[in-house]
């Protein structure tokens, strides 16, 4: 594995650092404690070309490889978990779902105005009764003619009152099998019978927008649908391949995020006639986040590696997801407990941390689904066999070259 | 229009700087950034040349450090980077690093203007910018907050600048050198695109050789370098009601006699 990251991406990774630490670090705490997103956020995010960061520029990227996405998704959540949520949704879970899966219509259609941030993506997978369950999901697909007529509802949207495009995941065939009766949709916010809104009263991420969305009998036109009928449940899950991934990267910036500020606190608060950092107990705390830090940096440059080579990566990237995620609750508690009775209150960014935290080990498969997942592997009970459509490898001439595609 | 602009690479400024036994500064594993005043004259220089269908040019004087802060000009969006450097420039005063600056730009196309931000953070100094200007002959200006007019075609400029006292405007002939203060504008980040570009560019070493440069002896050397002393400071909480402690205060300022 090459872990030399270079100039080009430690820039990249710079740039976006001083873009959220100018632009988003002064008013942050005021929008969480409002429940509120910045409007302000996306259309600048799209401006600044982050949205479309990973993908060829010939779509309207920046040609940028799926390492210096994770170095992005670190940057943004090492701020606040909701810009990286941005991130996982309209990039991971369906930006790269386009391009994976989509034809080349598609991708100029679809693809083009949400790699120039001109349009956000969104991702409709769960279900108010499905979630880990995903085949016991319920909206429906009935075909008509050259539409397919969606009806259901779908819970926990991140974006869903921002998006303009939803990948949503409905049941084409309700006498296939649980899972091959599943096919993928975009359904655009200005299809008739679409409608959605926000879940507020959330434990974290308040500074994002969750939400619903409900269709009813939304004519979707063929066109519309993302690979071939029956191919819904593999598309979601390659999706979960890529969100996770930014998942995996963002939860690593928030275990630095945790230790960067618990540093700068065990340095200036003092007790017992010493800073605080020189206490074995304090010491112990900052060790291992700083040993989280690094296992799960190590964890997603793996998984990004692999992408870049276009090698198969769910156990790697679940791997990353579940110990990164797990591990930033734990950096979190611990930031807290270091920053004492001031950790405890919103005058420090650690209580927002330990919340936002949270979040990450129930969406994108729970922790409890990972262990399932990695056990199995190395059960041998569980492989992956090739897809009709991989995530294709990053190749240098192909992302920064601007010939249409074929 | 042709604008040339100056930079470095220094410290961050949240670096915590050590003088060591020996006298040289470290500055642990902080990165180098672009110095912070320059960002505002690179602004300029970039929204200025852009304004005006014209190029915008940085420069860099001194080791390979500097590049750094050239790439991330270019990715920011000047046309073209250039770096001199000479083993004698390392023992180089204010003078000396002037003297290169006037050597070089009148080797460059026709330039009109000359930008520089307000001082350079890790030496704290700007003798070098009225010094550069002093030797090219042409007129300077410091202080600058907006740039009011430039009009390469008349030679002509106008300028506010930013006084203790308010605002002065100020016309002066083209080619002239200034310097610019945070007000001037709000500095763009550098681009995925133009850090991709600037990554690869190739960026032109000149030598004093080539730029036919002689130095003077320096007429200013540093003596000595030393950490400041410390200054140990006690607090005192004052206890009893707002008008108690208000009391006692003005008690212990008077006895110290700070009142």
């Amino acid at each position: 594995m090459d872990l030399e990251l270079g100039e080009e991406r430690l820039q990249a990774q710079r740039m976006v650092r001083d873009f959220v630490e100018r632009e988003v670090g002064p008013h942050i705490a005021a929008w969480d404690r409002e429940q509120r997103m910045d409007p302000a956020l996306l259309p600048r995010m799209g401006e600044l070309g982050i949205l479309g960061i990973c993908l060829p520029t010939r779509y309207g990227g920046q040609g940028y490889d799926y390492l210096t996405l994770g170095l992005v998704c670190e940057e943004l959540e090492r701020m606040d978990t909701s810009l990286r949520v941005i991130m996982s949704v309209h990039m991971g879970l369906n930006s790269l779902a386009l391009l994976q899966w989509g034809n080349d219509e598609q991708k100029r259609r679809l693809l083009t105005p949400q790699a120039l941030g001109e349009q956000i993506g969104a991702f409709c997978l769960t279900e108010p009764g499905a979630g880990s369950d995903v085949a016991a999901m319920r909206a429906t697909a009935r075909r008509d003619g050259d539409a397919y007529v969606l009806n259901g509802e779908k819970m926990w949207i991140s974006l869903a009152t921002r998006a303009d495009n939803f990948l949503v995941v409905a049941r084409h065939d309700p006498d296939a099998g649980a899972t091959r009766g599943l096919s993928a949709f975009m359904v655009t916010r200005n299809m008739a019978g679409v409608s959605t809104g926000d879940i507020h009263g959330k434990l974290g991420i308040r500074a994002g927008s969750t939400g619903w969305i409900a269709m009813q009998d939304v004519a979707v036109p063929v066109e519309n649908r993302l690979g071939e009928e029956g191919e819904g449940f593999k598309i979601a899950m390659s999706s979960l391949d890529n969100g996770r991934y930014t998942v995996a990267s963002g939860a690593t910036g928030l275990i630095r995020a945790c230790l960067d500020a618990s540093l700068r606190y065990a340095r200036e608060r003092r007790s017992f006639g010493h800073p605080i950092g020189q206490h074995q107990l304090v010491k112990q705390k900052l060790a291992h986040m700083q040993q989280w830090y690094d296992c799960s940096r190590l964890l997603w440059l793996q998984a990004g590696w692999l992408k870049n080579r276009g090698q198969r990566n769910t156990r790697e990237t679940g791997m990353a997801k579940w110990y990164a995620t797990d591990h930033s609750v734990k950096a979190a508690l611990e930031a807290v407990q270091l920053h004492g009775a001031y950790g405890f209150s919103d005058e420090f960014p650690v209580e927002r941390y330990l919340r936002n935290s949270k979040g990450a080990t129930i969406y994108e498969g729970t922790s409890e689904i990972h262990q399932l997942m990695q056990a199995d592997y190395a059960l041998g009970l569980r492989q992956d066999r090739p897809l009709r459509c991989e995530l294709p490898a990053w190749d240098e001439d192909f992302w920064l070259g601007d010939d249409v595609a074929p | 229009m042709h604008i040339v602009t100056f930079t470095r690479s220094t410290p961050d400024t949240a670096a915590r700087l050590t003088v060591d036994a020996d006298g040289s500064v470290s500055q642990g594993d902080a990165a180098m950034v672009v110095n912070p005043w320059d960002e505002y004259s690179l602004e300029e220089c970039i929204a200025q040349a852009e304004d005006q269908g014209g190029t915008a040019t940085v420069i860099a004087i001194g080791p390979e450090v500097h590049e750094e802060a050239l790439r991330q000009a270019l990715a920011m969006g000047v046309n073209a980077a250039l770096r001199i450097d000479d083993p004698e420039l390392a023992t180089a005063d204010s003078i000396g690093w002037a003297t290169v600056a006037a050597a070089a730009i009148p080797r460059l196309d026709e330039v009109d203007l000359v930008i520089f931000g307000k001082e350079a953070v890790d030496v704290g100094s700007d003798q070098h910018q009225i010094q550069t200007a002093r030797l090219l002959g042409w007129p300077f200006i410091g202080a600058v907050s907006r740039i009011l007019e430039l009009d390469a075609a008349r030679g002509r400029l106008r300028v506010e600048r930013s006084l203790e006292q308010g605002k002065q405007v100020l016309d002066c002939r083209l080619p002239a050198v200034i310097s610019v203060l945070k007000d001037v504008n709000e500095p763009r980040y550098p681009s995925f695109m133009g850090i991709r570009r600037a990554s690869r560019a190739s960026i032109p070493l000149w030598t004093l050789a080539e730029l036919a440069a002689e130095l003077q002896k320096p007429l200013s050397r540093q003596l000595k370098l030393e950490e400041p002393p410390q200054r140990l400071a006690e607090a005192e909480m004052l206890s009893g009601t707002p008008a108690e402690q208000a009391g006692a205060l003005i008690e212990r300022l008077e006895k110290e006699q700070v009142l």
